[in-house]
């Protein structure tokens, strides 16, 4: 070979190489994105407070606390994805718990109590389903309402008392949900990656997922192909219910209590794991990695602010100008590489 | 007779709006039929019936090779071989070319796990064997998004061929297209015929469907206006007759099918 052509090959293969990294950044722009804004954190926490974010309880706490949350934040993609939403999830876990307390207490039966609960979070997502596949409506109006509604539900049954659940510490349940592994890692946290993992599985190796992406991107051509578009989504808001349902009874079991008012307090952060991981608030587009990334991120900046010596007060202006940044980043590397 | 598509009685109303009246509409086998008609003259309406996106009022009746199908669907249609070309619609700009291509007929293993490894690799190979792809730009992972309109109408073309159609419905092809990617798209209608296969070609442009087909039908206001095989009738009389069925919504010596 001469060495114009040696060259031009090392000149060709140097050029393939940068094509292949730029399609590898294109195509995972979302993750990497969000995994560099994770760092970004994580080195400014652990500069500010390098006892605290050295040692393992820290990490610990978020690993207890972030899950609960991020058990709904990542089925909830999948209904972002699609192009729907639901607001109503903090309402159906209290619903749920609501349940679970009522049949606890008639039937003695912890098991038959969990499962009822998680029934109650399916069928009060497949309501949410029913009414925005039938009638057409937004589902953003609609599980606005179906959250005052689900809220009403359970304050005027339990009339806004609350019920304790210690009788529960004692079972198998609890600790498979929120008991700790090798007396250090939170059952919940474990729970979390089995969920990502599933949830995962059926968005991307499922036909059934890959028909969530189609319905949030182009509708009309969804059904043109032949999906099902009104069983993707019925599907999808029954899915997020019985998450919610599940979230609900790991939250109450860690404080083993059921408080009527549980779940306020969980809109934001839940729905900001998935904007902040990437997902498209148009939908068609977004990823799991992305939000339990993002749900961390979100778990984390509470106790990270405390811990580096600024008061509470920061929180929100923080979550603002991370989800501001992270979002603005990853627009910027996807527009980059295409 | 050797029909692979009739349509009888074909009425389609919405609430108040009668967008079809009475269509009588078919196509031969290997037969390339050009439907031109105005806005709001029902194209779009009877092909959505064809494709069993809508289902026709009571009394309307489809055959398919000849057997009377009872309730066609969208998976109907596709199992018997008729598939949509859009160029617009029936894609999905942020996904990628293989997820576009195996849309609604994703592949999967023994198990109904879906085989993306198999999907991408037959994606290539119809890259290069029939969309004409030859940039290392796009790949199996492009977004749709990033595509040229010529690209695109291969993308949508392609998916038709590989699923076997038998019987190809080309909406406005060559809608905002350059010189060349017309010609392209005007090709492909061509091969549609060269395969052996049948093809319904709709379009405002007469230039455009007058070529290629082989039977002109022309629809206005919900009716069929006009049939003409072309050897019945050259380009410029044609134009005319158009002229005077936008003006009065009839022909003066209508043509029976």
């Amino acid at each position: 070979m001469s060495s114009t052509t040696k060259s031009k090959a090392r000149v060709s293969g140097i050029g393939l190489s940068t094509r292949g990294l730029a399609h590898h950044i294109r195509r995972n722009s979302l993750q990497i994105g969000i995994v560099a804004v994770a760092l970004l954190i994580w080195t400014f926490f652990f500069i500010g407070a390098p006892k605290t974010f050295s040692r393992y309880e820290i990490y610990g706490a978020f690993m207890s606390t972030t899950p609960f949350f991020a058990l709904m934040a990542l089925p909830l993609t999948l209904l972002i994805i699609a192009a729907e939403i639901d607001l109503s999830f903090t309402s159906v876990m209290s619903f749920g718990m609501m349940v679970f307390s009522i049949v606890l207490e008639r039937s003695e039966n912890v098991y038959l109590a969990f499962t009822a609960c998680l029934v109650a979070g399916l069928l009060a997502g497949l309501l949410n389903g029913a009414i925005v596949v039938r009638f057409g409506i937004p589902s953003l109006v609609v599980t606005l309402g179906t959250q005052f509604f689900w809220r009403g539900v359970v304050l005027v049954v339990t009339a806004g008392n609350g019920a304790g659940l210690t009788s529960t510490k004692a079972t198998i349940l609890y600790g498979a949900l929120v008991g700790r592994l090798g007396n250090r890692i939170p059952a919940q946290m474990i729970w979390t990656i089995i969920i990502a993992i599933l949830v995962w599985f059926f968005l991307n190796r499922t036909r059934l997922g890959a028909h969530v992406y189609l319905c949030g991107d182009n509708v009309e051509s969804a059904r043109l192909m032949g999906v099902n578009v009104a069983r993707v989504k019925m599907l999808v808001f029954a899915i997020v219910g019985m998450a919610a349902a599940f979230a609900g009874v790991v939250v109450s079991m860690e404080v083993l209590y059921y408080w009527p008012t549980l779940g306020e307090g969980y809109l934001l952060n839940t729905l900001a794991s998935v904007f902040l991981g990437g997902t498209s608030v148009f939908g068609g587009t977004g990823t799991i990695f992305g939000t339990f990334v993002a749900a961390f991120i979100i778990g984390s900046i509470n106790a990270g602010i405390v811990a580096v010596g600024l008061s509470g007060f920061w929180t929100q202006l923080i979550y603002g100008l991370i989800i501001v940044i992270a979002v603005t980043l990853q627009t910027v590397l996807s527009r980059r590489f295409s | 007779m050797d029909d692979l598509l009739r349509l009888t009685n074909i009425s389609k109303s919405f609430g108040e709006v009668r967008s079809l009246q009475q269509v009588n509409f078919h196509v031969g086998r290997n037969e390339i039929v050009g439907l031109l008609g105005d806005n709001g003259a029902g194209k779009s309406t009877l092909i959505k019936i064809i494709t069993g996106y809508h289902q026709p009022d009571p009394g309307g009746e489809i055959y398919f090779k000849g057997q009377k199908i009872d309730r066609m669907t969208v998976t109907r249609a596709r199992k018997l071989g008729i598939e949509s070309v859009y160029q617009e619609r029936a894609l999905a700009d942020q996904q990628s070319l293989w997820r576009n291509i195996f849309m609604g007929r994703e592949l999967t293993n023994a198990f109904g796990v879906l085989d993306v490894r198999r999907m991408t690799q037959e994606t290539e190979k119809l890259m290069t064997q029939l969309m004409g792809f030859t940039s290392t730009a796009v790949t199996p992972d492009s977004r749709v998004k990033h595509m040229s309109g010529g690209e695109r109408q291969g993308v949508a073309i392609t998916r038709a061929l590989y699923f076997h159609a038998e019987l190809l419905i080309l909406d406005e092809p060559t809608m905002g297209l350059s010189l060349s990617e017309t010609k392209k798209a005007l090709d492909f209608v061509g091969e549609i015929k060269r395969a052996g296969k049948a093809g319904i070609f709709i379009d405002h442009n007469i230039f455009h469907v007058y070529p290629v087909a082989d039977r002109i039908v022309v629809l206005d206001r919900g009716r069929i206006a006009g049939e003409f095989s072309k050897e019945q009738i050259t380009l410029e009389e044609l134009i005319a007759k158009l002229h005077h069925v936008a003006e009065t919504g009839r022909l003066d010596e209508p043509q029976a099918a």
